[in-house]
């Protein structure tokens, strides 16, 4: 036989609540590991509105100047939440990219910690003790391999965690991407490359971005598990992540997901999607918004009415009034907490810059110290 | 302390299996570490001894296991990290320049990234110009690294073992055409501290600045001179970040002269910032301006007779000095 087929394979797309709010019943058996219940989701449901809430929120205050440049999260709540919830806090790790908020919150990071991220602050990535939220990564891509490196040292020390990695459909091009994704599938770490397909990286829309008809397919490059998601299904998010979370515990390695979603706003505030989308695409995915999906379906179930949702917008309008409060309420960092954190202990040129300042030229030399002026207030 | 004589590449793998029998959080990863015992034979029988979860091999991608170093130092652990050449490092600058430095300071202190990045650095073995980089002066330029770069078997272990156990990342500069030079070193424990330069040979007539590989050719030209009746103080940085100024203030209060010799380009290289710090801090002290001796100002060249024209040698400091002593 001299021409065999040596490899096959098939990606999968799963959705188990549709558009219209009804869950397919075949996928949904009360029981089934990884399906959510309806307390749960009456739980998620609250997050998304708060999510919504302080998103939209964020985007009032970089008009008015109170936050600089922000990407808005809206449309891609049933992505971050349904992902966050599938992972299990203090055990696993979040390692985020920007788009996923709410999963980052779930999982013990402040909210108005993140609000103080975007203010141009960088005490907005501490987290509490315990927490494992790493820091939002902006410079797209590198956080995957840092990804891989804690899941790798989590197996190494024989430690019962998980890690989940996110990242956009635009970041799939990078280097970083694939020799994570290599990495990862080479190594057998449990960790979970959850890619928020959104269709857009800024102006460059998915299909100039790969020629690949799926972005779950390049995992099959690696040996990785792949599933392609409806990203705006709660479900079916959950219910992937948490299977995938399974199989790295029992040694399965490495899973990439692609949760088809979309961003409903601008790529940051510094963008205007209007000049490059068309407005019927955005219109048919706002019909699509996940959460209007889950409270037709908790409306169906009879979990959630118009009085409930009038009650449930207001306490996420007075949650992120809260928010606003708490961010803003930190006093702004003082000059010379610039050279802080920059070694694990500070160097003496170092220290004598700090305290010489006057020019950086003049900050090196010992004879100067004690020359600095005050510095000025804020 | 009894010593012995071994190669540098000896002393780096005495370095590293002292330090990973002392703390099982140490590892290697590298290309070619393991089985192949390193392409350089740094971590001869390592594999053996550690077994392949602490020698790991890794995919050609060099990007990926500096990347991957990040996020297992900020579980914990204490990854040494080599690249078979610095020259490979640059596919993964992103890493080494835009995380690595900068991990703790943007966590406000959380997430550090104790991590050591080691292997062969600098032209000399006729490799042609993509595999003869001589890094320093371009990684030394981002607040957040530490710099060794040392220039004999003594300081390559007990720097190394310094940078181990250092909370913050160290990039650890060796030159494969010392790994096979033999030196004194102690059998019994020992580091070698960080910012601490030390005098070759003592002298009263210049001050010569140097680390890594090129320390030894200066050491040879105060030989030379010496034997014109000049001398010079030949003073050993060892880590370029820290730098230990101090030292060389000290020494041309005593000399008033000073040539600096590195084996990087001239323009904005570590000789350029050890020339200025002497200026901003020993100014009146100096009875002629500052010189340095690099290579010179082109990619390294393939043929033999170029590199080793290019390169800092004795015959170039030994003109240096003189000319800093009016004696061309």
């Amino acid at each position: 036989m001299p021409i065999r087929t040596v490899y096959q394979a098939t990606i999968e797309h799963t959705q188990i609540l549709d558009e219209r709010g009804v869950l397919d019943p075949a996928l949904s058996k009360p029981g089934t590991p990884g399906i959510l219940t309806d307390e749960q989701v009456l739980h998620l449901y609250e997050r998304m509105l708060e999510a919504r809430a302080v998103d939209e929120r964020a985007f009032v205050l970089q008009r008015s100047n109170r936050m600089y440049t922000y990407p808005q999260n809206k449309g891609q709540e049933a992505a971050a939440l349904g992902s966050g919830f599938a992972m299990r806090r203090g055990t696993d790790w979040i390692v985020p990219c920007y788009r996923e908020n709410a999963a980052m919150v779930m999982h013990g990071m402040p909210w108005h910690h993140i609000y103080l991220h975007w203010m141009g602050d960088e005490r907005g990535n501490v987290v509490p003790p315990g927490v494992r939220v790493m820091p939002i990564a902006v410079p797209i891509g590198t956080q995957m391999l840092h990804a891989t490196g804690i899941a790798w040292a989590a197996k190494l020390r024989r430690e019962d965690a998980v890690v989940i990695t996110y990242f956009g459909d635009g970041a799939t091009s990078e280097g970083d991407f694939h020799e994570a994704l290599n990495f990862a599938a080479t190594f057998g770490v449990p960790a979970i490359f959850f890619c928020q397909n959104n269709q857009w990286a800024i102006s460059v829309p998915r299909e100039t971005q790969t020629a690949s008809e799926t972005i779950a397919q390049k995992g099959l490059g690696y040996g990785a598990a792949c599933q392609q998601v409806d990203g705006n299904d709660l479900f079916a998010v959950h219910k992937a992540v948490y299977d995938a979370r399974e199989r790295a515990r029992a040694g399965g390695g490495v899973t990439i997901i692609e949760a088809m979603t979309y961003r409903l706003g601008d790529h940051t505030t510094a963008d205007d999607a209007r000049r490059y989308r068309d407005q019927a695409e955005v219109e048919a995915w706002q019909a699509r918004d996940p959460i209007l999906r889950t409270r037709v379906y908790l409306e169906s179930k009879g979990l959630w009415d118009a009085q409930r949702q009038r009650a449930g917008e207001e306490r996420a309008k007075a949650f992120a009034t809260e928010v606003v409060r708490a961010a803003e309420g930190i006093a702004p960092p003082k000059p010379e907490e610039m050279f802080d954190h920059l070694y694990a202990e500070m160097p003496p040129e170092l220290r004598l810059q700090r305290d010489t300042k006057r020019t950086s030229s003049l900050g090196q030399d010992p004879s100067q110290a004690g020359l600095r002026s005050e510095p000025q207030r804020a | 302390m009894a010593t012995r004589q071994i190669q540098f590449r000896e002393a780096l793998r005495e370095a590293m299996a002292e330090e990973m029998r002392r703390d099982d959080r140490v590892f290697l990863m590298g290309e070619e570490v393991a089985y192949y015992n390193g392409a350089y034979k740094v971590s001869q029988g390592m594999l053996e001894e550690f077994g392949d979860k602490r020698i790991i091999d890794a995919p050609i991608s060099e990007n990926g296991f500096a990347g991957l170093a990040v996020g297992a130092a900020m579980y914990g652990l204490r990854p040494i990290i080599e690249f078979m050449s610095w020259s490979f490092s640059l596919v993964a600058a992103d890493q080494l320049l835009n995380n690595v430095p900068k991990m703790l300071y943007m966590s406000g202190g959380q997430w550090g990234c104790p991590v050591v990045f080691r292997g062969n650095n600098g032209a000399g073995g006729q490799l042609g110009s993509t595999h003869s980089w001589c890094v320093e002066a371009l990684y030394a330029n981002v607040p957040g690294l530490k710099i060794a770069i040392p220039s004999n078997a003594h300081d390559a272990k007990g720097l190394l073992k310094s940078a181990i156990r250092d909370d913050d990342p160290v990039f650890f500069l060796e030159s494969e055409r010392m790994l096979s030079d033999k030196g004194e070193v102690p059998e019994g424990e020992y580091t070698v501290p960080f910012g601490r330069a030390e005098l070759r040979t003592e002298g009263t007539d210049c001050t010569v600045v140097s680390f890594g590989r090129p320390v030894n050719f200066c050491v040879e030209a105060a030989r030379e001179l010496e034997k014109e009746g000049v001398t010079v103080d030949v003073l050993d940085m060892r880590t370029v970040r820290p730098l230990d100024i101090g030292a060389v203030v000290r020494s041309i209060k005593k000399t008033g002269r000073v040539v600096v010799v590195d084996q990087c380009w001239p323009f904005a290289s570590v000789a350029s910032e050890v020339i200025t710090q002497v200026c901003e801090r020993a100014f009146d002290s100096l009875d002629h301006q500052p010189l340095r001796v690099n290579t010179d100002d082109v990619p390294t060249p393939y043929a033999k007779t170029l590199e080793a024209e290019y390169l800092p040698h004795k015959g170039k400091i030994v003109q240096a000095v003189k000319a800093a002593l009016h004696r061309l």
